[in-house]
């Protein structure tokens, strides 16, 4: 084959310069748009040869290199508002004299910088090795009739590249020839847009022209002038059945030829492949936010400090009391730069009110905290023997806010295949039951059938029935099993063995491609039934019934399946030569073409097995005489079909507790949409089958098939339908309670939402001003249904529907559910991607942040854990905040009683106060209070240990033997009763106590006495200052001072028992109601008990 | 899940990995609540009374020696004409026995000791004795650091430099006599600065050790001449010094001068007339600064210091009103009115 290729291709070297010339013209003009590819690379000897200047084939999914990782990585983190917040301080601390040592927010920040540069570089390493293995994966390039074996990274435009079966493609190719007859080859196309639609190419040969590279998948324009030797080269265009796309898989194909037209990043599939940026969870963003207020009160409180301390300078003698003169610098320096830095060393001494320690011990907590998924057994899959997976410690919170939930269909609510369950044939009702040890059979009154009490149909009706399931479809059979029937011709059966009807085994691994899974699955079901599909062969279709007799049939015509009709048609000959017309598809479809009367019977059948949420079909059948069989050959028209009517119904097979899963988001307030590249009917069947749409559902249909009605334009159509759907959904709906749950009463009617890919990309690539308009209707429209389909999508689609929920108003927090290839643009668009470890490859884990081995385990990831996780981390960062003010604010008032010299309370405790708290906050369980009661709180507590201190310093003297307590007395008085309360009221909000609460509050306040004492005990040889020096020691010493640290902690503590606590403007729909303090809790509780 | 696959996959099934750790609840009923509450309340109205009583007992007397305000204070001269050593006293008269032992504070007000640069402003290495550092004193000591001939100061510092030199000495009038009252000058500082924190340098005699060095410009003798016949009270060690390198925590303050302890005074000191004569060598007035002296005896709790009393007796009773509307509530859950 492909010498016949090379020399055609020597042949026409004439020719092509001729067209060369032509389509050089031709490109210029066009010069953005299309690009020219020069198959083979052979440049025309007669002109000059610019080599077009392509990318080459590699895979850039990396981001760092050894070179640059260092200034990019440090600039990334440094992007962080946070983390330049404490570079600056520490700069600050650095260049000023500060009272604290740069030591103190210098470690931590190089700790915290070091560990996020070294886990990134990891994950980098880790995308380079990826990168390595897909770039040099090994390819078989055509040059000059030699087949050369090289690394996909080496794959140039223009090459001729082979590719045998089972092999991805390394490019988007253009299939120029394949091994089987008919030049067509089957592809799978599951890492792309998730179908194992094995679809049939045709092939060509010679060079063409063809547009630059675009994402969309199911979009190709190009042309190809083919040249021989004797004529003008041909012009055929080429559209997206031509094209191979990288990723996609070669199947039952031996071997094809292509040539490369995208390489590397300009494939589609690295174009639809959107970069893994870092996500960052919502709690970070409104702990960003609250820094943001806090960063306010720190530049206040500084500024006052040092307005403060100028105005109490100018006063006399203030400025520079004989006994504290100034250094000759001091006075030299100028006054405004003195105000400068005195403003910084005030912030310097306050920053510790966003300290370094809660980014740190969030950053411990994610991470600690993610273990618990990958611990959790609920999680673990017994079938893959894994269990959950956490790529990304970051947004564990934020599974338990998710609001939108995108979820792709096949293999993640379906577990992508589908088995025929029962049928009906002329309104009697068969269920196959899979009765355990008996062998499959067939439909013997024996033992078989179901519908014992129903009168059994024809037996004759049963098997043309089984027949036409064979005979309508265009599956094919995988040929290269190894066990080939025998292929002579028996006799056409006409029903009459009863006996037999075993299967030879073998057949039962019978291979089976189809474009769609449900015709495997109707095809296998007859096969159950004793009717097996051997193949097809020049155009003969064989069947083996149930006799093992062989029939034959020629294949007449094919009408293909289209989303506009609805069904397939074949019209087949039989040996008998009765001409039959079998017609399958969707009852909408069928049901007007059949004989009214027997519809009614069937109907009922197929509305309830729809309602039950399983895919229904219905198959009819037509003998055709010669005459109508001619006029349907001449004209392939639809005769109007007057016979019975079969139905059937499918089941893709959901996965376990599918349809409980969603129900329990949708309990949730979750919105569930549905995103599939799939077909619009299997995708709403399983929305049934999953309990997202229901009986009452009403479904709001906006694809290609309702937008032709009629003879408008399609672009006046969807117009109309927007605007009209949006009236039905929005304008007359009642408000939706969110996270009301559904109703099941028809008062609040639901809506569904069925958008297809070309639809949806007329909304959003509409002309003009337009866009926007239909963008924000459809928004609202999805918004009032409690679900949304999306079928026919593009991954980068999908995304652009994440990104269009993601970036809407009030921002809610999507997450995205999948399993293969195409679900990644989507899953690395929402907030929180999560990868089902399904079949489809691995892809979806690898880019996911959160991989679990099944949709059920969704559930208690995020109601369980995200909710817990949610909990966590807001009471641990309020929890921050406050501590961290109670903390500053008493050194604020300080600075009223020390001249404004930022003289500071106790310094080297700090260092110990981070690693006190880490270890609380991250075992409590606590509630959501708001940020403001905490602040509040902080605010009061502060006051309430400075002045306490403060007025018991009144008179320094508490001692029995009359000696003062001086300033590192005071600070650490503030200091004890500081860590007493704020460990206290942890211990006071703790619900649940565990032994680890127990220990970690119980001990770390016997870790703070110890620590003091041990600190303040020992002369330490490295210390300049020995400043506390005994002084917890001499504390403890004093009365007066433990009884005025035990008052200041039960005043303190006082209101968190007593007062009303209103947490409940919580944002958490619902789950959470007010939380009353300890004691009205308790009452209520015993009131209940009580009566 | 009964059947136990082994794998090493399978997540560990503890209490701890799967968040099931055994948890209590703490269930604060009302039953527990209302009587710890009266509990709580009692107590601190207890402790309050106590906290009251016992510092109502405390005797204090304050006498301000300024200067400055008062026309009849005999300090005013110095104020107005400053010389070293400048003799003021101060008189009072006590009307019954001031209970011993008395301790004898002076007192600053205005006076920022807390000053961070100030209490920064001194060489911990030298005062423990580092010899080193005596001749290269710390940079924190600045601009006290060397004297205008580049020669370290020693102990360098404003916080040293700035020590309190104004001294007392008590006289009881007895029959137009003056009668001394002994002041005992030990313990008056921690004992653990005294003993571990501060030391002199391990030369004798003490003076070697200051060779090359200069005393603080305000100090008028040298640290090795601090006391001189009593070598475990001189140089860094001397308990004057001691008291006032202990910084106070806020602005007015007083420190321990002398403890009255001896002899005749041992129970305190007896009713009378009394003449306490000053050296007044500390100036205040420029920065607007204030100086006292103040007798009081202590007690278990230390000073004089109503506000814990207080304090407590308030809270102890709040407690003991929010146990009572507590119980109000809790009746009427508990025995709602009859329909």
């Amino acid at each position: 084959m492909k010498f016949a290729l090379e020399e055609d291709r020597g042949g026409t070297e004439g020719g092509r310069r001729k067209q060369l010339v032509a389509h050089r013209l031709g490109r210029d003009e066009r010069r953005v748009d299309s690009r020219t590819i020069y198959v083979g690379h052979r440049p025309s000897p007669t002109e000059v040869f610019i080599p077009p200047k392509f990318c080459d084939n590699r895979i850039v999914s990396s981001k760092y290199t050894v070179w640059n990782f260092l200034p990019k990585n440090l600039f990334e983190q440094f992007r962080r508002i946070a983390n330049f917040y404490f570079l600056i301080i520490f700069l600050v601390q650095v260049i000023v004299d500060t009272p604290t040592s740069p030591v103190t927010s210098g470690l931590p920040l190089f700790f915290v910088i070091t560990v996020t540069a070294i886990k990134q570089g990891y994950e980098d390493w880790l995308r380079h090795k990826a990168d390595n293995e897909v770039n040099e994966y090994p390819v078989t390039v055509l040059e000059d009739g030699r087949r050369v074996r090289t690394e996909s990274e080496k794959i140039k435009v223009g090459d001729v590249v082979e590719v045998d079966e089972d092999e991805t493609f390394p490019c988007d190719l253009i299939l120029l020839q394949s091994t089987r007859d008919d030049d067509t080859c089957f592809v799978t196309t599951a890492s792309l847009d998730g179908e194992s639609n094995h679809k049939d190419l045709e092939s060509l040969n010679a060079t063409m022209e063809c547009e630059q590279p675009q994402p969309d998948l199911y979009k190709f324009v190009g042309r190809m002038y083919i040249y021989k030797t004797d004529q003008e080269p041909a012009i055929r265009s080429l559209g997206p059945e031509n094209l191979l796309l990288k990723g996609a898989t070669l199947k039952n194909t031996l071997k094809i030829c292509g040539v490369a037209v995208y390489t590397g990043m300009e494939t589609k599939m690295a174009l639809n492949y959107q970069g893994k940026s870092q996500k960052r969870s919502a709690v970070e963003k409104s702990i960003n936010a609250f820094l943001l207020v806090y960063l306010g009160i720190l530049v206040s409180k500084a500024l006052l400090c040092t307005i403060l301390k100028y105005v109490w300078q100018s006063k006399p003698g203030q400025d520079e009391p004989w006994y504290n003169q100034k250094t000759e610098r001091e006075k030299e320096t100028n006054l405004y730069l003195k105000m400068f830095t005195d403003f910084l060393s005030f912030m310097v001494l306050f920053n510790f009110i966003i300290p370094v320690s809660m980014y740190v011990t969030v950053e411990m907590q994610k991470f600690l905290g993610s273990f618990f998924i990958t611990w959790d057994r609920d999680f673990f899959d017994p079938e893959i023997q894994e269990g959950a997976l956490v790529n990304t410690s970051d947004l564990n919170e934020e599974l338990g806010q998710v609001e939108y939930v995108f979820t792709d269909k096949t293999g993640t609510l379906t577990q992508n295949n589908m088995e025929f369950i029962e049928c009906c044939i002329d309104g009697v009702r068969y269920k196959y039951r899979d009765a355990v040890g008996t062998e499959l059979d067939g439909f013997c009154a024996t033992d078989g059938p179901v519908s014992k009490l129903h009168e059994k149909a024809d037996k004759e009706r049963e098997e043309l029935f089984l027949r036409a399931l064979c005979l309508c479809h265009t599956v094919q059979v995988k040929e290269p099993t190894g066990q080939d029937q025998t292929d002579c011709p028996m006799d056409p059966p006409d029903g009459l063995g009863l006996d037999g009807g075993r299967l030879p085994p073998p057949q039962e691994q019978r291979g089976f491609i189809a474009s769609s899974p449900d015709e495997v699955a109707l095809v296998k079901g007859a096969m159950r039934y004793g009717f097996t599909f051997l193949g097809l062969e020049s155009k003969k279709m064989k069947i083996m019934n149930r006799n093992n007799d062989i029939e034959m049939y020629d294949l007449l015509h094919v009408l293909n399946f289209d989303p506009v009709r609805r069904r397939m048609s074949v019209i087949v000959r039989s040996k008998s030569g009765d001409t039959l017309l079998f017609c399958k598809g969707a009852d909408s479809s069928i049901f007007p073409r059949v004989r009214q009367e027997e519809v009614d019977k069937i109907r009922v059948h197929v509305e309830r097995n729809a309602t039950e949420g399983y895919r229904t079909l219905c198959v009819a059948y037509k003998k055709l005489s010669s005459e109508e069989y001619d006029r349907a050959d001449k004209g392939l028209r639809e005769a109007r079909l007057a016979l019975q009517d079969r139905e059937e119904k499918l089941t893709a097979v959901l996965q376990e507790e599918a349809a409980e899963t969603m129900e329990a988001l949708q309990g949730a307030g979750i919105k569930v949409w549905v995103l599939t590249g799939d077909k619009m009917e299997t995708a709403k069947s399983t929305c049934y089958a999953c309990r997202l749409f229901q009986r009452g559902t009403e479904l709001l249909e906006l694809t290609v098939r309702t937008l032709e009605d009629g003879a408008r334009k399609r672009e006046e159509r969807l117009h109309e339908l927007l605007l009209e759907y949006h009236r039905k959904a929005v304008q007359e709906a009642p408000p939706v309670k969110p996270g009301a749950g559904r109703g099941w009463s028809k008062a609040n009617q639901d809506y569904g939402f069925i958008i297809d890919g070309a639809t949806l990309s007329m909304v959003f690539n509409s002309p003009d001003s337009n866009s926007s308009r239909y963008q924000n209707l459809f928004l609202q429209i999805c918004q009032n249904c409690t679900t949304v389909l999306c079928c026919r999508m593009a991954p980068l689609q999908k995304a652009q529907i994440v990104k269009m929920v993601k970036t809407s108003k009030g921002s809610p927090i999507t997450l995205s559910i999948g399993d293969g290839a195409n679900d990644v643009s989507m899953i690395l668009e929402a907030h929180v991607g999560i990868g089902i470890k399904g079949k489809e490859g691995r892809q979806a884990v690898r880019n996911s942040d959160y991989a679990i081995p099944k949709l059920k385990h969704l559930k208690k990831l995020l109601l369980g854990h995200g909710h817990l996780y949610y909990v966590r981390i807001a009471h641990l960062v309020q929890y921050f905040f406050y501590k961290n003010l109670c903390f500053i604010l008493p050194q604020f008032l300080y600075q009223f009683f020390c001249g404004y010299s930022q003289q500071h309370i106790c310094v080297e405790l700090l260092l110990d106060n981070a690693t006190l708290y880490r270890e609380i906050a991250k075992n409590a369980m606590l509630r959501w209070v708001p940020f403001l009661y905490w602040t509040v709180l902080g605010v009061f507590h502060g006051l309430l240990f400075f002045f306490g201190v403060r007025y018991l310093f009144g008179n320094p003297a508490l001692q029995d033997n009359g000696q003062v307590f001086g300033n590192w007395s005071y600070g650490t008085i503030v200091f004890t009763v500081l860590v007493f309360t704020v460990t206290l009221k942890l211990a006071l909000d703790t619900r649940h106590w565990t032994w680890i609460n127990h220990f970690v509050i119980w001990g770390s306040l016997a870790f703070y006495v110890f620590f003091s004492f041990f600190w303040g005990g020992i002369i330490w040889p490295f210390l300049k200052q020995q400043r506390l020096y005994f002084v917890f020691a001499n504390m403890l010493s004093s009365l007066s001072a433990w009884l005025v640290i035990i008052l200041l902690i039960l005043l303190s503590l006082l209101p968190d028992i007593l007062l009303v606590r209103d947490a409940g403007e919580s944002g958490e729909g619902g789950a959470r109601s007010w939380a009353r303090p300890l004691l009205m809790r308790t009452f209520s509780i015993e009131a209940n008990t009580v009566v | 899940m009964s059947k136990e696959v082994s794998t090493a996959n399978r997540p560990d099934n503890t209490a701890f990995t799967q968040q099931r750790l055994p948890a209590w609840q703490p269930m604060l009923s009302a039953g527990i609540v209302i009587p710890g509450f009266v509990l709580i309340g009692v107590a601190f109205i207890g402790i309050g009374v106590a906290l009251f009583v016992t510092s109502k007992n405390i005797q204090v007397l304050e006498k301000d020696y300024t200067g400055v305000g008062e026309t009849d204070s005999s300090c005013s001269k110095c104020v107005a004409l400053p010389e070293i050593n400048c003799q003021c006293s101060v008189t009072f008269s006590l009307s019954k026995l001031f209970e011993g032992p008395v301790f004898f504070y002076y007192g600053l007000s205005n006076y920022f000791q807390n000053y961070r640069k100030y209490g920064a402003s001194k060489d911990a290495n030298q005062l423990s004795g580092d010899l080193d550092s005596f001749k290269a004193p710390a940079e924190s000591c600045e601009p006290y650091r060397y004297n205008s001939n580049d020669i370290p100061i020693v102990p360098c510092g404003a916080l040293p430099n700035s020590i309190f030199n104004d001294t007392f000495k008590l006289f009881q009038l007895v029959d137009g006599r003056k009668e001394e009252v002994p002041f005992d000058g030990k313990g008056i500082s921690w004992w653990t600065d005294y003993n571990i924190k501060y030391r002199n340098p391990t030369v004798i005699p003490l003076r070697n050790a200051f060779n090359g060095t200069v005393k603080p410009p305000n100090w008028p003798l040298p640290a090795y001449e601090l006391n001189t016949t009593d070598p475990s009270n001189n140089g860094f060690i001397n308990q004057d010094f001691l008291v006032w390198m202990r910084r106070s925590a806020l602005p007015d303050f007083r420190k321990l001068y002398r403890r009255i302890t001896e002899g005749d005074y041992a129970k305190g000191l007896p009713a009378g007339n009394y003449s306490l004569e000053i050296s007044y060598n500390y100036p205040v007035v420029a920065f607007e600064g204030r100086k006292k002296v103040v007798f009081s005896n202590v007690s278990w709790m230390g000073g004089k210091n109503q506000f814990l009393g207080i304090a407590y007796l308030v809270i102890g009773s709040m407690c003991v009103v929010m146990s009572l509307v507590m119980l109000i509530v809790y009746a009427k859950f508990k025995f709602p009115d009859e329909e």
